[in-house]
């Protein structure tokens, strides 16, 4: 077959559209090899040497040296018939070059050289991600994975023989010393790769979704264009917590729990007051040998028959007596009007533990009830917040807050003063401990009060008399009340 | 850093080396790198292949298939050695000229023609390969790179992205405001600086007073130079640049002292502006000679691995070339189908005057 080809001469400068043929380097009837420099030509911008485009004979120069002519205008001819390089722009590789063409041609990118013919002719999405998110998921984790996970040399779609001549050289065991790296991030990076370039959500969102362990690709995006909205994550994850997921937590792995309802109140209180309150915290150790003879002796009262009485009672007693006499204790620093409220009635917060967290129920104007009435109160307290009834209006408008620690056991703490508050007391356990009592040591019931104050409102002399009141109260409530008196 | 005299490089400098001109093995404490020899011959094999590309994309523009070509000679090891740092995760924005980069991204290379070939506007899904588009103005992808760090930050995500530019760039605004931003917002950022002495004719040295690794300490963000045409010491700086990002002690610059050895783009003719010896200079310190020195004298290569390398090379530059002669053209019509996936109002009436303006042609030319 006659395999004369022309060469035209090409704009080799963006725009060019002449160049002078300066000299030849090849003359007829010499044999070329593609790439071989055929001539030097000289443009407006660069003297620049030409690579022969084939591999054959040279047949005839059409242009003589030193002569100017236009772009596109013919300049040498080659017969290429015997030239086994000149194959290669034969359809017999074209097909080749359409199969691994189309090994990188996926839907979701321009049509290319396979597409473009071999497919449906359809121009369809020419840039974009396509149609579909799911079916993006499986389709970049078949293709992506031995990029990604090689790291290393891949030779993008490489001929067959190459890959296989050369076992020494193969990416894909090239690099022990890397792989740990490549690998570990593996899951992460492949989840990042994917929700970063498939799912559309705003990067607030996508934190959200990771920190929530909400996989963006399963979840369905309710916003203009599928675009994954802050609630379409948060709807996904209280769907896959109703799921059990506490159940399947793998040992050793890490569970993501939604901070909402109480936990989200507790924190944002929590926060709200440590970081605004100046907090000082004093403690005080103190021997209610006496509160416990006395709380002995109400539990044989008949008034107190059905009522369960414990040390916490004569605690609030003490508590509420002593805010009498210490109002500022049982006010609020109102920074939006620079003013400290102070409080004459006394809403008596008892932190209790329940099911749903932390909750701290108040008594309503504790400081008028009567002592019987006050240890109902207390336990009505309790019993509510634990089946979880507390009604928010029990919540709020608290102006002192007693944490009992001691029931679990703990000696002492530094609590958090509940916001809309000055002070906070934590009730340590009641033990048995060896103390000195009147010149000797003898066993005595012993406990440790703690209370922390807004210190913008409280003096430190003024907590430490309070806190030394109410231990005062609680050594011998007998005398402290026939003091009040 | 180490002091490198044999180098005696026209800017006497430091910098990170881990791989003399000659071959020979250099420590530094501070960027260690451990690598056995079937790295290292993986690592000529990236070089040698890359490099066999970009001659046979050279010499397709000169034959007329491709519109205009960016070569990297000269640069490969500073490509290769900071692309083979990357992490699947980590995101990378190139210029025009990041063809070793974009090949350990695991693009195919015939994929970058068809930019240059102007049959589209860049073949490859970034979002698959973690590799942007080629960036033609100087300088803007590291605006795209840092915003795209702070959003890897509110993502959450512990993926570091890496950006290219010139020694030219650096002069630009967009990568001065990009250095403010990342330093400002602790991004997540590389910024690797390939220093290859000219910006089109202008000299490295019109470009800045001092080194150009030392301006990132004024932007408050550490800055080192690494001998750009030693892939080892590529590696090594970029790995712990990436590590810095990925920590979350915020962006790092590294300037990869290199050298263009071709000319700027085939639009170019550097014998206007340099001098003959320059290159010569820098041919003494070609980035893949070392590696082949390296190999050769340690015995952990042979003539028939840089024989099949070569051979490799050439198959490869032969699917290239037929890739690239066989790309459909595409019609002028179909660029309106390229702005928008979902269509725009707009582009379908300028379609339509387009088609209209089309038609009219065949009926004159009777075409």
């Amino acid at each position: 077959m006659a395999a004369d080809k022309q060469f035209k001469l090409p704009d080799v400068g963006e725009g060019l559209t002449e160049a002078e043929i300066v000299r030849w380097h090849v003359q007829p009837g010499e044999q070329v090899k593609q790439n071989q420099t055929i001539c030097e030509i000289e443009t407006a911008k660069a003297l620049v040497e030409l690579p022969s485009p084939f591999a054959g004979v040279v047949g005839e120069l059409l242009v003589a040296e030193g002569t100017t002519v236009d772009v596109g205008t013919p300049i040498i001819t080659f017969d290429v018939s015997g030239g086994a390089a000149a194959v290669a722009a034969e359809p017999a590789t074209t097909d080749d070059v359409g199969e691994l063409a189309h090994t990188d041609a996926e839907p979701t990118q321009p049509p290319d050289a396979a597409d473009g013919e071999s497919s449906t002719g359809r121009t369809a999405v020419l840039v974009g991600y396509g149609p579909r998110n799911d079916t993006a998921v499986r389709r970049r984790r078949a293709a992506g994975s031995p990029a990604a996970s090689a790291g290393p040399p891949v030779p993008p779609v490489p001929t067959e023989p190459a890959e296989q001549a050369l076992p020494p050289t193969h990416p894909t065991h090239q690099w022990p010393s890397v792989s740990p790296t490549v690998a570990a991030p593996g899951d992460r990076n492949g989840g990042a790769e994917s929700s970063r370039s498939g799912v559309l959500a705003k990067p607030p969102v996508r934190k959200l979704a990771r920190d929530l362990g909400v996989d963006l690709h399963v979840v369905h995006g309710s916003g203009p264009d599928g675009t994954v909205t802050r609630s379409d994550v948060e709807a996904a994850a209280g769907g896959a917590s109703t799921s059990g997921a506490s159940v399947t937590t793998p040992r050793g792995g890490e569970e993501r729990i939604p901070v909402r309802g109480v936990r989200k109140a507790t924190a944002q209180a929590m926060v709200t007051s440590a970081f605004t309150i100046p907090h000082v915290t004093e403690f005080t150790t103190v021997d209610i040998t006496a509160s416990v003879h006395a709380i002995e002796r109400l539990r044989e009262l008949p008034e107190f028959a059905s009522v369960k009485v414990s040390p916490l009672l004569l605690v609030a007693k003490a508590i509420l007596l002593n805010l009498e006499r210490y109002p500022m204790v049982n006010s609020v620093w109102d920074d939006a009007n620079d003013e400290i409220v102070v409080r004459h009635y006394v809403n008596l917060g008892i932190a209790a533990a329940t099911q749903r967290g932390l909750v701290v129920p108040n008594i309503k104007n504790a400081e008028t009830l009567s002592l019987v009435d006050l240890a109902r109160a207390l336990n009505g307290l309790a019993a509510t917040a634990r089946e979880g009834r507390t009604a928010v209006a029990d919540m709020q408008h608290g102006t002192f807050t007693i944490t009992n620690v001691g029931v679990f056991g703990i000696d002492t703490g530094t609590p958090i003063i509940n916001p809309g508050e000055a002070a906070i007391l934590a009730f340590g356990a009641v033990r048995e401990q060896p103390w000195v009592h009147r010149g000797e040591i003898c066993a005595r019931w012993v406990t440790t009060l703690a209370m922390s104050f807004d210190h913008r409102i409280i003096d430190g002399e003024l907590g430490s008399l309070f806190l030394r009141d109410v231990a005062r109260f609680l050594e011998d409530p007998a005398s402290s009340l026939l003091a009040r008196l | 850093m180490v002091a490198v005299s044999s180098m005696d490089v026209a800017t006497s400098s430091e910098f990170v080396q881990l791989l003399t001109p000659e071959g020979q093995r250099l420590e530094n404490p501070e960027y260690p790198l451990e690598i056995t020899p079937e790295e290292v011959r993986a690592l000529y094999r990236d070089l040698a292949l890359v490099r066999r590309f970009d001659v046979e994309a050279t010499a397709l523009q000169r034959q007329g298939e491709l519109g205009i070509w960016a070569q990297l000679l000269g640069q490969e090891a500073a490509q290769i050695g900071s692309g083979r740092a990357l992490a699947p995760g980590d995101m990378v924005f190139p210029t025009y000229r990041e063809h070793g980069v974009a090949w350990c991204r695991g693009i195919p290379p015939e994929k970058l023609l068809e930019l240059f070939r102007g049959v589209n506007f860049g073949g490859w899904d970034p979002g698959r390969h973690n590799f942007s588009l080629y960036t033609i103005v100087i300088g803007a992808q590291t605006l795209h790179a840092t915003g795209y760090a702070m959003g890897m930050q509110r993502d959450g995500a512990e993926d570091a992205v890496i950006v290219y530019f010139g020694d030219g760039a650096s002069s630009e605004g967009d990568v001065n405001e990009a250095f403010i931003f990342a330093a400002s917002y602790n991004a997540p950022v590389v910024f690797f600086l390939q220093n290859n002495q000219w910006a089109i004719s202008v000299p490295e040295e019109r470009q800045s007073r001092i080194p150009l690794f030392q301006r990132a300490h004024g932007f408050g963000f550490p800055g080192v130079r690494v001998d750009g045409n030693d892939v080892l010491a590529c590696l090594a700086v970029t790995r712990k640049a990436l590590q810095h990002a990925r920590e979350g002690q915020g962006p790092f610059l590294i300037e990869a002292f290199t050298y263009r050895m071709g000319a700027h783009t085939t639009s170019d003719d550097p014998t206007r502006y340099r001098l003959a010896s320059e290159l010569e200079t820098w041919k003494l310190r070609d980035p893949i000679e070392r590696v082949k020195a390296y190999l050769s004298r340690g015995g952990f290569a042979d003539s028939s691995f840089f024989d099949s390398v070569e051979s490799e090379g050439d198959e490869l530059a032969a699917r290239v070339r037929a890739a690239c002669l066989s790309m459909p053209e595409p019609k002028p019509i179909d660029i309106f189908d390229q702005p928008y996936a979902g269509g725009s109002p707009l582009v379908d009436e300028e379609r339509a005057t387009f088609e209209h303006y089309q038609a009219g042609f065949a009926e004159e030319g009777g075409r």
